[in-house]
């Protein structure tokens, strides 16, 4: 066994590039141009590092193998300083996915209410930033911009890794004030959250 | 069963008459004497429950014979709303038919356990596919859990939001201290109103939303469809496309097992097996995705056929990833095998008992590792398969680790199924312009009704349809293999300690989207 770990370690990295981080493509995958509110204190405080909490809000599955699929040696999401945590009171963003079902909206305005400011909500996936093939039914919500603030859409279905990579290193490239802090009457609008 | 009848037919035509234009399978229609003739029959061995589902005003109940393996749907007309339960002899329907109370307000007469199941009193509307929907909960209720009683008990509520990347769902554990003496689940939480939503469409448009009822399973659910559509409209697919789908649904199989051998070895600390393994399903992934242009194979499988074909040295790229896991597994295997603090949590950790398994009906790896041989691929069986050389690997310990073991071994033969395919796949005849049609049927606009079992990496999947004379989906009931598998999950972890419990729910690895729906 000693041998096949050896293997391993020696046998050079498998991880890939990270994805090139223009800023026209930025502007496409950030909602409410995220890319131009910078702000130093929030940079600060975040220090160049970023804690997700991912919350399924009924998504099919899909969104979580490939959010999954950034822990993996090929994506290795952990070497730009962003991992996943298990709590949302230990998290600066929540990356959402599903076309929030009713029986689950509830639980994700607790894990909102939860996450201590300042916080981002990243919509990931055709689900969560639409509705998807479920809009319509009795039993959804709607988008997650219907329930909670959203700062950032991810679309796709699924997103793959490699989006979903450019889209966080984005959001922690630009270190931005999230909208229901810098602006609430801004976050307010659209947002059916008492 | 009277002596030389044959046992699964012999009792329809006792208690039922045929109906007429359902395909592969017979469908009869029966009476609630012979819906009591059916549930006597299901107090013994020799049937178990395939689905149980509902509509407006009837329910029907999917039966198969074990030994023979012949399929049978039975129908009975509720034209007030009430059926007798059959949860008391067969206690794998009992979420079925609460379901069918919260979607249809079929009441179950007896029984063994009335409280709602997908309907958290959120919806804004009660019995949402009934013929007369009802108005919205007045209060969301409070659900009641069992009871519990005795010193030293305490419980653990979890979820549904969960500390991982993981779908949500409530777990009620009662301990004492860290032994779990009960495990109640409850479900729903993600359910998106799928069988709602597929009435009314075209089947392309329903086969979309079939892709998506589970993530995982995509290719599997998509094909369970599109085989039931092409079943009630009477048409057989191209070939190739026949073969394409079994290469997709053998792809997906592998990047599934190989992402949850990893996690379920991850679960035991040992992340070195994780690294490992989720690289070599991102390799899967990734030549999913340069050869049929997407990496879950999502949408791939369509009804009539398939959206996309080889293309050129496609097939090439799928046999060097063959080569490559062949060469990259085996090793792996051996950390496993050989690791005695991994073999120290997996091994008689989370046991479920070949009784509960057959009774349940339970298939996939949670039936395979405990004696239960089922598998959709040979029984009842259907195209390529009967053509290609594989095993099904049987296990009998019921453990974490023989569920883990089951795994292994399916990856192997997948490999070993894809090379085949790949070397024997059926070509396309070239039209004038020499160019190669993609092999996909255009469905007739016609009625009928149509059921399939198809064989997902969990295990079997049962998808039921029945087409308007329009040709538009009136009803579709995708049954997804959690559903017998969830509650023997609260069996498996009987006795187990707190911290085993993931390693019992990832080797499980029930679906959340497909059961909820």
């Amino acid at each position: 066994m000693l041998k096949h770990i050896w293997t391993a370690l020696t046998g050079g990295p498998v991880t890939a590039a990270p994805p090139p981080l223009d800023t026209g493509a930025l502007a496409q995958l950030c909602d409410a141009e995220l890319a131009g509110r910078l702000d130093a204190a929030a940079h600060r405080r975040l220090g160049r590092s970023l804690s997700i909490r991912a919350v399924d809000a009924g998504s099919c599955n899909g969104c979580e193998l490939e959010i999954h699929a950034l822990n993996n040696p090929v994506y290795d999401l952990e070497r730009y300083g962003i991992r996943f945590v298990a709590s949302p009171r230990h998290a600066d963003v929540l990356l959402v996915t599903g076309p929030v079902t009713k029986n689950m909206a509830e639980a994700l305005r607790r894990t909102w209410d939860a996450t201590p400011d300042p916080k981002w909500v990243v919509a990931c996936g055709d689900c969560a930033c639409t509705g998807g093939v479920f809009a319509g039914s009795y039993a959804c919500a709607g988008p997650v911009e219907s329930v909670i603030p959203v700062d950032l859409k991810l679309p796709g279905c699924p997103p793959p890794p490699r989006l979903l990579l450019a889209g966080l290193l984005a959001l922690l490239e630009s270190s931005a004030e999230p909208l229901s802090a810098i602006a609430p009457s801004v976050a307010a609008q659209g947002q059916s959250r008492p | 069963m009277y002596v030389g009848e044959d046992p699964l037919f012999g009792l329809m035509n006792r208690i039922g008459k045929p109906v007429d234009g359902h395909r592969p399978f017979p469908r009869y229609r029966t009476t609630p004497g012979g819906w009591r003739t059916l549930s006597e029959a299901l107090g013994g061995n020799t049937l178990s429950v395939v689905g149980f589902w509902g509509e407006p005003a009837a329910v029907h109940v999917a039966l198969r014979e074990e030994l023979s393996g012949d399929v049978a749907v039975v129908s009975l007309a509720c034209p007030d709303g009430h059926f007798a339960s059959l949860s008391a002899v067969r206690p794998s329907v009992i979420r079925l038919e609460r379901t069918a109370c919260d979607l249809f307000g079929l009441v179950a007469d007896g029984a063994v356990d009335p409280r709602p199941w997908l309907d958290h009193g959120q919806w804004g509307v009660t019995r949402p596919l009934a013929a007369a929907p009802g108005p919205a909960a007045a209060e969301p209720q409070r659900y009641p859990f069992l009871a519990t009683e005795g010193e030293g008990l305490h419980q653990i509520p979890v979820g549904p939001v969960h500390a991982g990347i993981i779908e949500p769902g409530h777990f009620r554990f009662t301990a004492n201290g860290e032994t779990v003496g009960r495990l109640e689940q409850r479900l729903g939480y993600v359910h998106k109103g799928i069988e709602g939503l597929m009435a009314g469409r075209t089947p392309d448009d329903a086969a979309r939303i079939a892709a998506r009822i589970s993530g995982d399973a995509t290719v599997a659910h998509s094909l369970a469809f599109a085989r039931a559509v092409e079943a009630a409209l009477g048409v057989a697919p191209p070939p190739r496309a026949v073969w394409l789908r079994a290469v997709m649904a053998e792809l997906e199989r592998i990047a599934n097992h190989l992402g949850d051998i990893g996690a379920i070895c991850n679960d035991a600390a040992f992340a070195f097996m994780l690294a490992e393994m989720s690289r070599l399903r991102e390799a899967v992934l990734q030549v999913n995705d340069a050869v049929f242009g997407h990496r879950l194979l999502m949408d791939r499988v369509v009804p009539g056929g398939v959206a996309v074909d080889l293309p050129d040295g496609g097939g090439k790229r799928i046999l060097d990833l063959v080569a490559e896991v062949r060469r990259r597994f085996p090793p792996l295997v051996a950390v496993y095998e050989s690791s005695a603090s991994l073999q120290d949590r997996t091994v008689g950790t989370g046991t479920v008992s070949i009784g509960l398994v057959n009774r349940f009906g339970a298939g996939g790896h949670v039936g395979r590792a405990a004696g239960r041989g089922q598998d959709a691929r040979r029984s009842p069986g259907y195209a390529p398969y009967d053509d290609l050389d594989f095993e099904i690997p049987v296990l009998t310990a019921g453990d974490v680790n023989a569920r883990v073991w089951v795994r292994i071994r399916e990856v192997e033969q997948s490999l070993s199924l894809v090379e085949q395919m790949i070397r024997r796949m059926p070509g396309v005849p070239r039209d004038s312009h020499g160019a190669t049609p993609l092999p996909r049927l255009d469905l007739p606009a016609q009625g009928g009704e149509g059921m399939a079992l198809v064989e997902s990496f969990r295990g079997e999947i049962m998808t039921w349809v029945r087409l308007a004379d329009d040709g538009t989906v009136a009803r579709c009931h995708p049954r997804d293999p959690s559903w017998f598998q969830w509650p023997l999950l609260e069996a498996a972890i009987e006795g187990n300690i707190v911290a085993d419990f993931p390693l019992c729910n990832k080797s499980f690895n029930g679906s959340y989207s497909g059961h909820d729906l």
